[in-house]
């Protein structure tokens, strides 16, 4: 496989550029530079190998609907910084462990597992009390920007997922 | 046994620890496996651990610790 050269260089970008926008839309990257920036390093070597930036701390599978999922930041980045205090590989934190309050702990996986994967589970909100809407509702699975149009945004305007990483919400 | 995979930084803490503790230990880097050596590798860790995920460390193919748990990984094999 021909994997491009990582370079001190484009790590450095990467990370500056991922601190930039983690803290422009309310996240925090780890404190802990040259974790952090090892991490930077996997997940370009993710997206080398694959063609898409992959946690670094899962298995992708190479094939990038089967694994929008785990493409960071993850679906599950969230719900993990509000019950752990860190996302799964830890690059994303919160203010606690960003300020050096609290430490980084281990973080149980929330995604499925194998077996289970794929059996896509629509979350789409039916309920017979809520008025018939003009328009759907779409949700961003990163960071839960919902808008009401007829097809998703091209790029999310919080977070700047790209449209694949949206669901159907209403 | 260690199933760890190349890019993951917690699998890395590990391998460390592990080498720092002077135990004997065989690894894999399941990333860097392909093909149907990969899904074996899974299907044993799967074994031990159901979610598949990294790092995993079997220990005396008695006990499975999942993550980087490094008080436990000492108290197990700090004897």
């Amino acid at each position: 496989m021909n994997v491009p050269e990582i370079t001190e260089r484009s790590v450095e970008v990467t990370y500056v550029t991922l601190k930039s926008d983690a803290e422009k839309n309310g996240y925090r990257l780890n404190l802990d530079v040259d974790f952090t920036k090892n991490l930077v390093r996997g997940l370009l070597k993710n997206e080398g190998r694959y063609g898409y930036r992959a946690c670094p701390c899962r298995l992708a599978s190479g094939k990038k609907d089967e694994d929008l999922d785990i493409v960071c930041p993850c679906d599950y980045r969230d719900a993990d910084i509000d019950e752990y205090g860190a996302c799964y590989c830890a690059l994303y934190v919160n203010e606690a462990i960003a300020s050096g309050k609290q430490k980084v702990a281990p973080v149980p996986e929330r995604r499925p597992p194998r077996s289970e994967r794929g059996k896509h589970v629509v979350r789409t909100v039916f309920n017979a009390d809520l008025p018939v809407l003009p328009l759907p509702v779409w949700r961003c699975k990163v960071c839960g920007y919902l808008c009401a149009r007829e097809q998703p945004p091209e790029v999310c305007p919080i977070c700047k997922a790209a449209k694949e990483r949206f669901e159907r919400f209403i | 046994m260690l199933y760890a995979l190349s890019t993951c930084q917690w699998c890395h803490k590990t391998k460390v620890l592990l080498e720092e503790l002077g135990v004997e230990f065989d690894y894999d880097y399941v990333d860097l496996l392909e093909g149907k050596d990969q899904d074996a590798a899974m299907d044993s860790l799967e074994r031990w651990n159901p979610k598949g995920s990294f790092p995993t460390l079997v220990i005396d193919n008695k006990r499975a610790i999942v993550g980087f748990r490094e008080q436990e990984i000492r108290e197990v094999l700090e004897v």
